[in-house]
């Protein structure tokens, strides 16, 4: 390979942090959903609910279990009770729509006027007889989607411990007799059968559920039960987490919950890359499966099936070049995907990077960009848009994955654009989502081919050109 | 604290960035964690801006909470101005600023020994102002800046322009309609013979600043944008201005008046009657639709209108004065200037709400049933919940209200727009009532008096099998007048009886 003269191992690079992103309060309009009994609750100001209500457009007008608690000059100041006015806003949600559990997310305010949330959240709770999550997703310390994993961490706590063996032996036993006549055993032990005996796996992260289903579905083929899911459809329904079970994150910005799974809950991480793309969701496989020593059945046919699938949309992008102004730290996962599918990345900007909790997936990127003979991308935490941009007027990259500051822009300057949050929230994990990566990918490029005869593609004066 | 869903008028640094976006190369930093930027993305698409935003953030992060910023703001605004050679730098202070209580005018002075260009500190307290105050507050703190400089300077000009002429004070970024509205007044101007001097902020160039006491009078279109920039005008020179806005008929042709009558005590010798009349008869659409046998069926109609002060007060106008429409409720989320929304249309309409509570407007609009609602896009969505059509006429708003096409709301083509955005809206309704009277699908479900509560009373077989025999377009509020009779009277079923007793209470 002529990798050798290229830079053979990843460059990091951290520039000033002045990159556009999303709050990440902005976790609760998909946590919301998710979690079906919850209630965000968002400690903050006028200028965290403005956010909110903009980005979420048309969702705020379904009913959202989200509200905000907007702090008053008097909060503040001090002058009201922080306590007494939590319990007045909370009594008021339980009456309204008496959800499972309220979540409280710290916003930048809290954090300077020091409102001790977690403190004050076991009183409250006690008191109303709602369990309260308390999570800091704050734009002082995290971009985006690392707001989620703030609520996950959190939840993490939460999560309940199984009942010791023999109690639990009994009262379910006591249940299946009464509910069965004995009969459901045998079709438990049948359904175990198709598993091979692991200990427990806890998947963690919010995906949509039909994804959920999928990537399930997925690791039964190779006999992996999952346990549960952190998160999972409903608070009362999180899932079971022993000391000693096995846990894998499905997305790359999770690494809060990851440290905590393993720290508090003594858990045991699997490091693997995310099942993002078809190559990324069969090395997750084989990874959870080598951990558990099993011999994957049929993954490279399955994951050369998804290939030969996608070749129209590879045709479009192959031998093109893709530049990521990071916003989301979902950037590597998809530029090595999108490396392997025959593009070349200059850059990828990250709001943040734990190279631990993504060691398996950088590696992965570097075997990939190795194994396609491309050079290895530079990775740029905390961009800085500006210098990105001048650096995108350089390379002239054909397709820059952005946020929405910048995508309309960038457009009227002739070059094509993705909007990046739309990753986020479209479905990308597995071997089916696959092809919906590609369908956002290749978007702009298929629009503009349309378009090409015209002649429109500089739509601003050179002069506004600074 | 308050328990908050909604917001109609944003926080304080909105308005400043508005501002300060909407003049030529200002740019505006804003001393904000990360996340606050999402100005940027309104920006670009609302608007669908081709240029990128002159906003950036100085990040508040943790080192500076634990530290102060330091040099980070001043070297953020010297660096802009070393890339971008803005003529002024407006530092933004956000809520999160407001509490941490730095010292930033005096980052601002230092940032401006090394600057080029101008550096200002936006003079609004998150806490006190809203997105509108703060953009007024904003616009007369540049003007205000930028005149002392130049008298200073001694480059102020001595003499008013030979023609009658104009400042338009108030257009800007992300205002509602403000960029059709702005084209539609220059015309306006120009078939009245007046020069537009200079429009503000939109397009302006802060060196055009010190032109401003050249004109003979200040147009100010809204009523939440401009006015502090116009009274200090009119302190400093001299110089009156116009406050009413041109919107509907009547509304206009009392702006042209007011001009007509300031410019001949300055000297011009002008008489507007024979264009009014002109265009109101023969131009305008309006006047003849109000006379035509369309507006005819519209007489009497029932109405609520709810937004901002200026197009509120002007909508309520111009459904009751222009087209005989009942408007039984205005109201304003401009609460910091209740009084004037008051005295604009106590005569225009039943009842006056002040609040900018989005429930207590969706429960005022349940309550009063009208058959068509004027208000911004959280009432159009209350409305879609109620089955009642709404017309938006003012922000908060989305994508759809900016649209390509010309639609102004000011001036005379602006009140054929609203003649169609007003009657558009009622005979949809007209529509969808005939659809459900010839045998339309219903299964919709029926709200209470409030739409945030629940219906707790239940229907028997016999009840809900009448209550389906009522036509449709009826069927709505025949129950929600049952279950009120109900409630009141402690029913807990809602029986044929109680049916027949609601009906008569009601009939009675």
């Amino acid at each position: 390979m002529t990798a050798l003269q290229e830079p053979t191992a990843l460059q990091f690079e951290c520039e000033t942090g002045n990159y556009h992103t999303f709050c990440p309060i902005s976790c609760v309009a998909w946590l919301y959903q998710k979690i079906e009994d919850s209630f965000f609750l968002v400690i903050g100001t006028k200028t965290c609910g403005y956010f909110l209500q903009n980005a979420m457009g048309v969702m705020i007008f379904a009913e959202p279990r989200y509200a905000m608690a907007e702090l008053e000059e008097g909060d503040i100041s001090a002058q009201l009770n922080d306590y007494e006015e939590l319990k007045r806003l909370c009594l008021q949600i339980k009456r309204d729509r008496n959800p499972s559990v309220i979540v409280w997310i710290g916003t930048c305010t809290t954090e300077i006027i020091k409102m001790d949330l977690e403190g004050l959240a076991p009183k409250l709770e006690s008191e109303i007889g709602i369990p309260i999550v308390t999570a800091r997703a704050n734009g002082l310390d995290y971009a985006f989607t690392q707001g989620e994993d703030t609520v996950l961490a959190a939840m993490a706590h939460k999560c309940p411990q199984s009942v010791k063996a023999e109690e639990e032996k009994e009262e379910r036993n006591a249940i299946h007799k009464l509910l069965n006549f004995g009969r459901k055993k045998e079709d438990i032990k049948q359904e175990e059968s198709e598993y091979v005996d692991h200990p427990p796996l806890v998947l963690f992260g919010s995906l949509p559920d039909p994804v959920v289903t999928n990537l399930t579905l997925e690791l039964k083929k190779q006999g992996v039960k999952i346990s549960g899911w952190l998160p999972s459809k409903r608070y009362t329904e999180l899932p079971v987490i022993d000391e000693g079970y096995f846990v894998s994150g499905v997305n790359p910005f999770l690494s809060r919950t990851a440290t905590t799974l393993m720290r508090r809950r003594k858990c045991k991480l699997i490091g693997a890359p995310f099942p993002i793309g078809p190559d990324g969701t069969r090395a997750w496989i084989e990874k959870i499966c080598s951990v558990f020593g099993i011999q994957p059945q049929g993954l490279e046919e399955r994951e050369a099936k998804i290939w030969e699938s996608l070749e129209d949309y590879l045709q479009l992008i192959r031998g093109k070049s893709v530049f990521f102004m990071g916003d989301n730290l979902l950037e590597v996962s998809l530029a090595r995907f999108l490396i392997r599918c025959g593009m070349t990345c200059h850059e990828i900007g990250i709001p943040y990077m734990d190279k631990r909790y993504q060691q398996a997936e950088l590696a992965f990127l570097e075997k990939t960009c190795q194994e396609m003979g491309v050079p290895i991308p530079k990775i740029v935490e905390k961009p800085d848009n500006y210098n990105q941009i001048q650096r995108i007027y350089e390379l002239k990259p054909d397709l820059v994955i952005t946020g929405m500051a910048h995508a309309n822009p960038l457009e009227a300057r002739g070059i094509n654009t993705k909007w990046s949050v739309e990753f986020t929230f479209a479905q990308i994990h597995g071997f089916t989502n696959a092809r919906d990566i590609l369908e956002l990918a290749t978007r702009p490029l298929r629009r503009n081919n349309n378009l090409k005869e015209l002649g429109w593609e500089k739509l601003v004066r050179e002069e506004a050109n600074v | 604290m308050k328990l908050a869903y909604w917001m109609y008028a944003g926080p304080a640094h909105i308005g400043t960035l508005r501002i300060a976006s909407s003049f030529k190369n200002v740019h505006a930093i804003m001393h904000a964690p990360l996340g606050d930027d999402y100005f940027n993305v309104m920006r670009s698409m609302l608007e669908r801006e081709r240029d990128f935003t002159p906003v950036t953030a100085s990040i508040v992060d943790r080192n500076v909470l634990a530290r102060g910023s330091q040099e980070k703001v001043v070297d953020n605004i010297v660096r802009k101005d070393g890339e971008e050679n803005p003529d002024l730098i407006v530092l933004t202070p956000t809520c999160t600023s407001s509490i941490l209580q730095e010292d930033l005018a005096n980052f601002v002075d230092r940032a401006q020994m090394d600057a080029k260009g101008d550096v200002m500190l936006a003079d609004v307290n998150h806490y006190r102002y809203n997105e509108l105050q703060a953009a007024d507050r904003t616009l007369h703190q540049i003007v205000k800046f930028y005149l002392e400089k130049a008298q200073k300077k001694g480059e102020l000009p001595q003499r008013k322009t030979e023609k009658p002429s104009v400042n338009i004070i108030g257009i800007s970024t992300l205002g509602f309609h403000n960029q059709h509205d702005c084209t539609e007044l220059k015309r306006l101007m120009a078939d009245l013979g007046i020069e537009v001097n200079e429009v503000i902020p939109e397009g302006a160039s802060v060196h055009n600043l010190k032109n401003l006491p050249k004109a003979w009078f200040n147009l100010v279109p809204y009523r939440e944008l401009g006015l502090a920039t116009a009274g200090y005008l009119e302190e400093q020179f001299g110089m009156s201005y116009v406050d009413i806005t041109p919107m509907g008929v009547v509304e206009t042709a009392r702006c042209i008046r007011k001009i007509q009558q300031l410019i001949n005590a300055q000297g011009a010798e002008v008489d507007y009657e024979e264009f009014i009349k002109e265009q109101t008869l023969y131009v305008s659409q309006a006047a003849w639709f109000s006379r035509s046998i369309d507006c005819q069926n519209l007489t009497g109609k029932k109405a609520v209108v709810f937004g901002d002060n200026t197009h509120a007060a002007a909508i309520t106008k111009i459904l009751a004065r222009e087209m005989g429409i009942h408007v039984v409720l205005a109201g304003t989320y401009c609460k910091y200037d209740a009084d004037w929304f008051r005295e604009q249309v106590s005569e225009y309409c039943d009842e006056v709400l002040i609040s900018d509570d989005n429930a207590a407007i969706g429960d005022a609009i349940a309550r009063l049933e009208p058959s068509a609602i004027f208000g911004t896009q959280m009432e159009r969505h209350v409305g879609k919940r109620l089955d009642i059509p709404c017309g938006v006429i003012a922000s908060p708003i989305h994508i759809q209200n900016f649209p390509i096409g010309y639609k102004p709301f000011c001036g005379y083509e602006g009140t054929n727009q609203i003649t169609d955005l007003i009657y558009n809206s009622f005979t949809l309704g007209m529509e969808d009532h005939l659809l459900e009277i010839f045998g339309g699908h219903d299964t919709k479900e029926v709200i209470t008096k409030g739409i945030s509560a629940d219906s707790d009373l239940n229907w028997n077989k016999e009840a809900q099998a009448e209550l389906n025999k009522v036509p449709g377009f009826v069927r709505g509020k025949v129950k929600r007048n049952t279950e009120k009779f109900a409630r009141e009277r402690g029913f807990s079923v809602i029986t044929l009886e109680v049916m027949y007793a609601a009906k008569e209470a009601v009939g009675a």
